[in-house]
């Protein structure tokens, strides 16, 4: 028999073997990668921790205000600290973000106001009324779209010359295979966009397992596709996760182009508060694996062992964030009511017969 | 003044537009060096450099994107679809995403996008080149969708359209690209977006048109002129959103009216204008409103075009009935 042209197993072993997993801390919060370590001070280890606490809380109250029916849509973060917050805190102020509808942690500490974020979710336009020194868009409903705006904004910023300012984009496992994802990539390979994307993958797109989105054994071998560098991550280790995205922010910020990182990581609860029953597609042993990986046990075990975290020191802060987020909910109860005449103005800057027509329409009937 | 061409007269527009404000980038498939696949963008890659006339890869939803996130960083993008056609792979960047991000954000962020794009036929395309689709853009609340019908026009249009602070979907109608002169000023000047003109003016009924069918209209006017019917034809130049106080103007005036449009029947705006012409000006109307269309069929296979598309006899007749009744 003839020699086959292609060794294809070697190809396929070959890919593979290109995208390791990044790691620092095990699940116990033990390093296992000393030399990769980031350079945080102490203060800047319990901010992060403070940061993923908060989320967890939010995560928490959100829950449970959506039950009350205080909010409206909700997409679950919780088993996502490490990967949302430890990303969002590599980035930098002046940064541009484009989140998908389930990064709303990261918005909140980009600079959104917890009552904005709450009337987005209740579905009011002043949720999406957004500070003037808040770099970001919101959350995109449409799963892969702030893909191909984030390379756009990041063509932008270098179009415009901005020094050390970069887009910043998140979609999950399920979002890699559309193709705005790809086309996002390959664009911003092309244009040496300075921006970083994200995939967080935590196993379920509702609840389709990541084996059905694709072939790939990983979804940061899909960066090769564009010819950029992809990282996969252990989404579950903030000092992993943070120190991948510092590096890609810099590598991007210095004009080589995008990255993409894939964060391993998993959601303790269901696709969202609409109804979806995680139970229906996924085994407790599933839950039970990823639970022991919290990102909020290894991370405590890390800081504690290191002398920087207390007991009491959570639990204050809890108790703070549960007052914050009360605070927060009732600030959004006081948002003006809506008006059908509002809409129609923000429609354009210079409105047609057809607007003008239905603005005076609306007006008589909210005056009466 | 110059004689120029359609096709012309929108370079006049982009070139000028261009050196006029830094921040108008062109982009798109083959804009660049090679200048358009009509040549609508020669000679700008020369004059502005890769940076602002930029060849993007083959993907019309990334394309999209990237006149998204530019328009969000303060450029005003006018990006080209090569073919109308192709507007399927990009309808959630124009219709999903530009289209509402001033509601969305509470009028707070306007997308200053320009999205060019050639249609039409007549020219024997191949398939999904020449589709008439304005009627898809003009259902979606937050566009403007502007066709012009003669080169003056493109120009002052298509300046307009750039200075937009809203997203604007320019379509070119291939079959006017350089299928006739008109006088051009050289200097900027703009037409504005949502008014219609009148290109002739009558007294017997109205004809309301766009794109290459206004030039249809005007021949059949000409046509009936010698019979000693006096036509008006209404060119609506932007179809979203519709000059009705042009349009109810002239058939109060006439008191008939024939709308014609290069879609299908189902397709295009034509029933929308017939819809509000009815409820605004119904006892204006002296005969029921006249509507020239191209069949519910798909677009036909090149040969069958002239059978087809509907010209300047179908005017004819359908005035003719109008006037008649």
């Amino acid at each position: 028999m003839a020699k086959q042209p292609v060794d294809y197993e070697a190809l396929l072993s070959t890919i593979e073997a290109s995208f390791p997993m990044v790691q620092i801390l095990d699940k116990d919060g033990k390093i296992v990668n000393e030399d990769i370590m980031p350079d945080l001070s102490d203060d800047e280890l319990v901010e992060l921790m403070r940061r993923m606490v908060w989320s967890r809380v939010l995560h928490d109250r959100s829950m449970a205000l959506a039950r009350q029916g205080r909010l409206g849509f909700y997409a679950p973060t919780m088993g996502q600290e490490a990967s949302q917050l430890a990303s969002h805190f590599a980035f930098k102020k002046q940064d541009w973000f484009y989140p998908g509808y389930r990064d709303v942690p990261q918005l909140i500490q980009h600079g959104l106001p917890v009552s904005q974020a709450f009337l987005w979710s209740r579905g009011h336009v002043e949720g999406n009324n957004y500070p003037e020194d808040l770099h970001a868009i919101p959350p995109q409903i449409i799963i892969g779209a702030q893909f191909i705006q984030a390379m756009g904004n990041a063509v932008g910023q270098k179009m415009a010359g901005k020094e050390d300012e970069v887009t910043f984009t998140y979609t999950g496992d399920g979002g890699s295979s559309q193709g705005d994802v790809y086309e996002g990539m390959n664009f911003a390979g092309r244009y040496k966009a300075p921006v970083v994307f994200f995939i967080q993958n935590n196993g379920y797109a509702i609840s389709t397992p990541r084996e059905k989105q694709s072939a790939a054994n990983t979804l940061a071998q899909k960066a090769a596709a564009a010819g950029i560098p992809g990282v996969q991550v252990d989404g579950m280790d903030p000092l992993a996760v943070y120190a991948v995205t510092k590096q890609a922010r810099e590598w991007a910020a210095a004009g080589n182009g995008p990255v993409l990182i894939e964060t391993i990581t998993s959601r303790f609860g269901p696709h969202s508060t609409s109804g979806d029953d995680p139970t229906r597609y996924r085994e407790q042993e599933s839950f039970d694996y990823w639970e022991q990986r919290d990102p909020l046990i290894r991370f405590r075990n890390f800081l504690t062992e290191k002398g920087l975290w207390s007991e009491e020191q959570e639990e204050k802060l809890i108790e703070e964030t549960k007052e914050e987020i009360k605070q927060a909910a009732k600030e959004a109860d006081q948002a003006p009511k809506m008006k059908i005449s509002d809409f129609l103005k923000n429609m354009y800057n210079e409105p047609g017969q057809n607007i003008k027509e239905q603005i005076e329409k609306y007006e008589a009937k909210e005056s009466k | 003044m110059a004689n120029l061409t359609m096709i012309q007269a929108i370079t006049e527009a982009l070139d000028q537009e261009m050196a006029r404000d830094e921040k108008v980038l062109v982009f798109g498939e083959d804009v660049g060096k090679n200048g358009g696949v009509f040549r609508a963008t020669q000679g700008l890659f020369d004059k502005y450099g890769e940076d602002r006339v930029s060849d993007t890869p083959l993907a019309e939803s990334g394309i999209g994107g990237m006149a998204f996130g530019l328009a969000v960083q303060g450029f005003r993008p006018v990006m080209e679809i090569q073919f109308f056609g192709f507007v399927f792979e990009v309808m959630d960047s124009i219709v999903g995403q530009m289209a509402r991000t001033s509601y969305r954000m509470g009028g707070k962020l306007h997308l200053p996008a320009v999205v060019r794009s050639p249609f039409g036929g007549g020219v024997h395309t191949p398939e999904m080149h020449a589709d008439s689709l304005e009627g898809l853009m003009a259902q979606s609340p937050g566009l403007k969708v502007v066709i012009p019908s003669n080169p003056y026009d493109a120009k002052g249009l298509l300046t307009s359209a750039i200075r937009d602070e809203d997203p604007v979907v320019f379509l070119e109608h291939m079959k006017l690209y350089r299928s006739f002169r008109d006088e051009v000023p050289e200097e900027q000047y703009t037409v504005p977006l949502g008014k219609a003109a009148v290109a002739k003016e009558g007294t017997d009924v109205t004809v309301v048109a766009y794109g290459y069918m206004v030039r249809e209209a005007l021949k059949a006017a000409e046509q009936l002129e010698k019979d000693g019917v006096s036509v008006e034809v209404i060119d609506l130049r932007t179809v979203s959103p519709i000059d009705y106080e042009t349009v109810v103007a002239s058939v109060e005036k006439t008191g008939r009216m024939v709308m014609v449009q290069e879609a299908q029947r189902m397709a295009g705006v034509g029933n929308t204008v017939i819809s509000e012409v009815s409820q605004r000006a119904i006892l204006s109307l002296e005969a029921p409103i006249g509507f020239v269309t191209a069949p519910d069929t798909v677009y036909p296979f090149g040969q069958a075009e002239n059978a087809w598309l509907p010209n300047a006899k179908d005017i004819t007749d359908s005035i003719k009935e109008t006037v008649e009744f």
